[in-house]
């Protein structure tokens, strides 16, 4: 695999524009198809073709086994402490309402944090699962 | 502000306690973690219990869309007393679990474990307190994914593959419930159980909503090992680690014998046709089928955890014939034996972790005379299981004779009799236990074991405890027992 | 028949696939029988909510009918639960695989099973009360 020279460069030429994709999909899902789940499969997706054709070592130096641990959690943190936040400024778990200084920037300023931590979750959680399975030897 | 909030901080208490469990990474601190999580969620339980009492329904809206369009958490009597039921066992399971996942989860684990443990009860409060058919399903497959994480945790190789089994079959079981949603969607039009109901009335032809039951009935049916559906459970709780075996036998298939009820008598129960489909007489036959033959299979194991988790597939089978009597005080029979079984087994298999963490056996006949050096842990597992059989002076006595009257309410007089045959085989069980720990001479495991710690044996007696205080002064649980049932039966979500 | 061409599509999938969990005895066949019963429940919620002449379910002025957006939610928190049901699935093949050297139930069972509950008959029907033999 590693002298595979066409299936290196392919992924170099790759790789960016599908990390940039993840990102476009992940700002552009407030206004159209889109939004933090697809965007942290296609973001992950991005990493493990790098795993794939570098090894298990490279990619867990990009992304190390310590921060997915951290990551899987802090989005689904992200994701309560918006839903807290607006408990605090007396709106039901989750409404928007009272985020920002108008109903319609309060709606996307919430939509928008809870995908940032939906986009962390799913991005490393899938990592994860691929590091699960990489990484086990076979008897 | 904190009131209005309650039915959603019942689930972002062990969710947020997850959360941070996971992020500490460290054992100790995810075991005070959770710890405080499952307290909070026990106070916050019977806060909604105190408030439904008071004012009635509490209904709230989840980022505060209309039922229409998102979801509502709703809690009346019936969601509130198994609430509570959750919250109590939750917290003493979390006492209990300290010094028996120490011996049992290799340290690098353990905060894993916490995070599942409360993950899993995030997932069966939430199915308790959701108002929304789907959302349900969310829950579900949320405390079901984390219990077979529970379950593979188990030292034990076999713990892996009746995980694996339970999967297998606990994913039909919630895909099969789904499909029962879909189906209801599709002549409704709405996910949100009180709308449900209401569009159920103008309804014009009920064949998706007869399909759509029995979809929904076997999903769950095979969530709470509904007779010949059970075959996942004795496995799944004979390998599963002490803590988790105590959090699942006293919780997991009592909220999926709630949800059941929901279906049944709330939304199906509601309209003319599916209303007398004959569906009562069928659960009939399975519980009785429950109280007979998975008795007696519990009477030849040797595993006294296998024997306890047979006893329990015959003890769902009381609560079910309750609910199939249909009548008030069948229901109510039925749910004070769902509160009370999950306290008396809540015990008994807190008894066989501290036993497990002393001897390293739950094998019957290697655990001979463990009464003389284990007096508390045995009489409290003995207490359970005079519980089990329904011994008067117990909790167990109290749900039966409610369930007695209730089968001679309805005209049955036949399953009051067996109802009652069938607690001998109870005591065939329970007699064999009770004979080898007290009555026979230490064996070499039992001569080098001692006492379990303190902290172990407070919340077993305090469960073992409730058993005899509860078959006393029934009041209290009896009283919320017939509430529920009566808003059961009333029909309204 | 052509009329009711995605549910029987739906239901041929569902059986297909609950066939295959039933039927096989390999592990992982198992699982691929049990996300592909998963997937036809997409199916069905996904078909009802397509709308003849909608267009996808964003606001614009200039469209009126546009496709039922509910069942598309549902069915990606669906999705992500058969995601997370076929992983663990999966880890714990791994783990079976690697405390047995085999995905084969029957031959798990054959390690495991029969002979468990034979000894624990002979011990019953002996009814001794002496600490068993080391397994």
């Amino acid at each position: 695999m590693r002298l595979d020279v066409v299936l290196r460069v392919a992924t170099k030429f790759m790789l960016a524009p599908l990390l940039l994709f993840a990102l476009y999909v992940q700002f552009h899902g407030d206004y159209g198809p889109g939004g933090g789940f697809q965007a942290g499969v296609i973001a992950a997706a991005a990493i493990i073709l790098y795993g794939l054709i570098n090894g298990l070592g490279p990619v867990q130096r990009i992304v190390p086994v310590g921060l997915l641990e951290v990551l899987i959690p802090g989005g689904v943190l992200i994701y309560v402490a918006v839903g807290l936040a607006s408990m605090l400024l007396g709106d039901n778990f989750l409404d928007y309402n009272h985020l920002a200084h108008d109903r319609i920037h309060g709606q996307e300023w919430g939509v928008f944090l809870v995908e940032v931590g939906v986009f962390l979750t799913v991005f490393s959680t899938m990592i994860a699962i691929y590091y699960a399975f990489a990484g086990r030897r076979r008897s | 502000m904190i009131a209005t909030h309650l039915p959603v901080l019942l689930i972002l208490a062990p969710l947020l306690g997850a959360i941070l469990a996971a992020l500490s990474r460290n054992g100790v601190a995810a075991w005070l973690i959770g710890l405080v999580a499952s307290a909070l969620t026990a106070a916050v339980a019977f806060a909604l219990l105190w408030r439904v009492q008071a004012e009635g329904v509490i209904s709230y809206r989840i980022g505060g869309w209309a039922p229409e369009l998102g979801i509502e958490y709703r809690v009346d009597a019936v969601n509130a007393f198994i609430v509570v039921l959750v919250g109590i066992v939750a917290v003493l399971t979390m006492i209990f679990a300290r010094r028996s996942v120490l011996a049992e989860i290799i340290p690098e684990r353990v905060a894993s474990f916490y995070t599942m443990m409360l993950l899993c009860i995030a997932g069966l409060l939430g199915i308790a307190v959701t108002g929304d058919a789907f959302n349900a399903f969310v829950f579900l497959e949320i405390s079901s994914l984390s219990t077979y994480t529970l379950i593979a945790l188990g030292r034990d190789r076999r713990a892996l593959v009746a995980a694996y089994q339970y999967l297998i079959v606990g994913t039909i079981g919630a895909t099969f419930y789904v499909i029962g949603v879909g189906l209801i969607y599709l002549v409704t039009g709405t996910l949100n159980l009180g709308l449900i109901v209401e569009r159920l009335a103008s309804l014009q032809s009920s064949r998706g909503l007869i399909v759509a039951e029995a979809f929904i009935v076997i999903g769950i049916g095979l969530k709470l090992a509904l007779f010949p559906l059970h075959a996942w459970l004795p496995n799944a709780y004979a390998y599963a680690p002490s803590s988790a075996a105590v959090l699942l036998a006293s919780t997991a298939t009592k909220v999926a014998i709630y949800l059941l009820a929901r279906f049944l008598f709330t939304v199906f129960g509601g309209h003319i046709d599916v209303g007398s489909i004959a569906f009562g007489s069928l659960l009939i036959g399975l519980s009785l089928a429950a109280m007979f033959l998975a008795s007696a299979a519990a009477v030849v194991q040797n595993d006294i955890k296998r024997l306890l988790a047979f006893s329990s597939v015959g003890q769902i089978g009381y609560i079910t014939l309750g609910l199939a009597l249909a009548n008030p005080t069948g229901i109510t029979g039925g749910l004070l034996h769902l509160f009370n079984h999950a306290l008396m087994k809540g015990a008994a298999f807190m008894a066989m972790g501290a036993i497990v963490l002393r001897t390293g056996t739950a094998k019957l006949d290697e655990l001979a005379g463990i009464g003389r050096v284990m007096p508390w842990t045995a009489a409290a597992l003995t207490i359970a299981g005079l519980g089990l059989i329904g011994v008067p002076g117990t909790s167990g006595f109290v749900s039966k004779y409610y369930l007695i009257l209730g089968a001679l309410e309805a005209g049955h007089g036949w399953l009051a009799i067996l109802i009652v045959a069938s607690s001998f085989i109870a005591v065939l069980y329970v007699g064999r236990i009770v004979e080898v720990v007290w009555f026979r001479e230490p064996a070499a495991a039992a001569r080098e074991a001692s006492e379990a710690p303190l902290e172990m044996l407070l919340p077993m007696w305090g469960l073992a405890g409730v058993t005899i205080w509860f078959g006393v002064h029934a009041e209290w649980p009896a009283g919320l027992a017939s509430a529920a049932a009566d808003t059961l039966l009333r029909m309204v979500p | 028949m052509i009329v009711h061409f995605s549910q029987i599509a739906t239901i041929l999938l569902m059986v297909a696939g609950l066939y295959v969990v039933i039927a096989r005895g390999n592990m992982v066949k198992k699982l691929i029988g049990l996300s592909l019963f998963q997937t036809s429940v997409y199916l069905l919620y996904i078909l009802p909510g397509k709308v003849l002449g909608g267009t996808p379910p964003i606001l614009d002025p200039a469209r009126a009918v546009y496709a039922n957006p509910l069942p598309h939610v549902l069915i990606l928190t669906a999705i992500v639960v058969g995601i997370a049901t076929l992983a663990l699935g999966l880890t714990l093949v791994v783990r079976i695989k690697e405390a047995y050297g085999t995905i084969e139930e029957d031959e798990i069972l054959a390690k495991e099973g029969p002979k468990e509950n034979l000894k624990d008959r002979v011990r019953n029907r002996s009814k001794s009360g002496r600490g068993g033999t080391a397994a």
